[in-house]
């Protein structure tokens, strides 16, 4: 047993040890102004405007499953319009931030590990760098970029909608009008609430492009290696994005 | 001059160059041959830094690569040509933009590129191709354009990653041509690192035969044709049995 954990302690070390580095990379790479302000603007597409209809989804389902779960919970014992607490308060803090994040693990993480991948394997990171490129501010700095400031408006996004779903549905399913609603929504409602959310997808979105980059990189050979760094890149940002929401939640809280 | 000094340089438990060392002229297009895996593009990749010896040094024009810093490498690779051994093209781009890349990366304005870019398509026969995607391309296209993408960069020295392997017999042809008249109108230096012997004997002017991490043999062309190492004939002649008599007869003598 004591072998198996300091193995899995050793293998984070690592993993955490070459995130490091590479954060370094970053850093050194943002030098480079001449390369990665355009592509950034690339990346904030496809990053961030093409995420928005899976956020969406999944903020709309969860804010109508919160708004009747809340009911079914107050039922008898609580003034119903707490559901609209119940709800803004779950999305704002935490389900708007961790589902969107979680997704966007899935959907961002994946694919920049996977086209990173698969140019580490096509030797298309080698050929940048025989075009006196750095590969870090061409590829890695307006990756992460782009996640880190368009995570957070993703997140104001299915805030937003998570909010405006659980109303529509509190409404037209619950015993609930739209101004015992957002009288809940109001009760207990601070400022922090929002930004606190934001901060959280800013750093998920930070972190997930980081790691995305860091295994796409990694590939040496290989369509198996791409498709194992693929899966890490979602597995570890999954991971990450619960320790990063458990260090705010202890940090700001 | 490119200048490979007692090179030595592995991956894990793998050695593959063990004390390389071997000079390349200026204005000559010098050719490396060797078996597949025996570090021919492990040597091109340590000209332009893309990795770093174990022991020893390669110098290009005096400067010791390794030694050098990102901007200076930056200088150095603004200097080499580098055409991949499956092109290794920007798939997500067109064929001008994958020219394109370098020449913005040198400073040059948009008149420039597309001057440039039309140029070496020119060269290269694929004038007219500027708005197709690599994958719209067939293996010897693609080729083609990995070569004007390194042509398009003037640069002063060229470097040849396999370049006909994988091509019909026809299209390897006009890839040598091609090679051979890249050198005649830019007068470029040239590394070629490949295991076609037809190829190695039309477009070089020097052949080094690279055998168990460490050139074997160098000589012009008609020096290798004529060549008595068992190991070097069995690899011109294909004869694999060749190469087990030498090392049989090397045996008996130790």
């Amino acid at each position: 047993m004591r072998p198996f954990v300091l193995d899995r302690v050793r293998r984070w070390l690592a993993v955490l040890g070459r995130l490091g580095q590479l954060l370094g990379d970053v850093v050194r790479g943002f030098k480079d102004t001449d390369v990665w302000p355009r592509l950034t603007l690339v990346q904030m597409r496809r990053i961030g405007v093409d995420s928005l209809p899976i956020a969406l989804f999944i903020a709309t389902f969860t804010g109508i499953v919160l708004a009747l779960q809340a009911s079914y919970t107050f039922t008898g014992a609580v003034p119903l319009y707490f559901v609209g607490t119940a709800v803004g308060k779950s999305i704002m803090l935490e389900l708007g931030p961790v589902l969107t994040g979680i997704a966007l693990a899935g959907r961002v993480g994946a694919n920049i590990a996977a086209e990173l991948g698969t140019m580490r394997v096509t030797e298309q990171v080698d050929a940048l760098e025989t075009l006196a490129y750095d590969p870090i501010s061409y590829l890695v700095v307006p990756r992460v970029t782009a996640a880190t400031l368009m995570f957070p408006v993703v997140v104001a996004c299915a805030m937003a909608t998570g909010v405006l779903s659980g109303l529509v549905a509190a409404v037209n399913m619950l015993d609930l009008t739209t101004v015992e609603f957002v009288r809940g929504l109001r009760l207990f409602y601070h400022a922090k609430d929002i930004w606190f959310g934001l901060l959280k997808g800013t750093s998920f979105g930070f972190a997930i492009a980081l790691i995305g980059c860091a295994r796409g990189l990694s590939v040496r050979q290989g369509a198996e290696e791409v498709g194992r760094a693929t899966t890490q890149a979602v597995v570890l940002g999954a991971q990450v994005i619960l320790v990063l929401d458990a260090f705010w939640a202890v940090v700001l809280l | 001059m490119i200048v490979f000094r007692d090179v030595h340089k592995g991956f894990g438990e793998k050695r593959v160059l063990e004390g390389f060392s071997l000079e390349i002229p200026h204005g000559e297009t010098t050719v490396v041959v060797g078996y597949t895996g025996s570090g021919k593009s492990v040597a091109l990749k340590l000209i332009v830094g893309l990795l770093e010896p174990d022991f020893g040094a390669v110098e290009v024009d005096d400067v010791v690569v390794h030694e050098l810093d990102r901007p200076g490498l930056t200088a150095l690779r603004a200097r080499i040509g580098f055409v991949f051994q499956f092109a290794a093209l920007f798939d997500s781009m067109t064929v001008a933009e994958n020219l394109a890349l370098g020449l913005r990366r040198q400073g040059l304005g948009a008149a420039a590129i597309t001057e440039r870019t039309q140029e070496a398509l020119s060269l290269v026969g694929l004038a007219g191709s500027e708005e197709r995607f690599p994958a719209e391309l067939s293996g010897g296209m693609r080729k083609r354009v990995g070569i004007a993408r390194a042509i398009a960069l003037r640069p002063r020295y060229i470097l040849y990653d396999e370049p006909t392997t994988g091509l019909d017999p026809d299209t390897a042809a006009v890839i040598d041509q091609l090679m051979i008249r890249t050198r005649e109108t830019y007068g470029v230096t040239s590394v070629v690192v490949t295991h076609d012997m037809r190829s190695a004997f039309a477009v070089g002017d020097r052949v080094a035969m690279l055998y168990r991490g460490a050139v074997r043999e160098v000589g012009s062309v008609a020096q290798i044709r004529g060549s008595h190492d068992p190991v070097v004939r069995q690899f011109i002649e294909g004869r694999p049995e060749a190469a087990e008599e030498a090392e049989r007869a090397a045996g008996a003598v130790l």
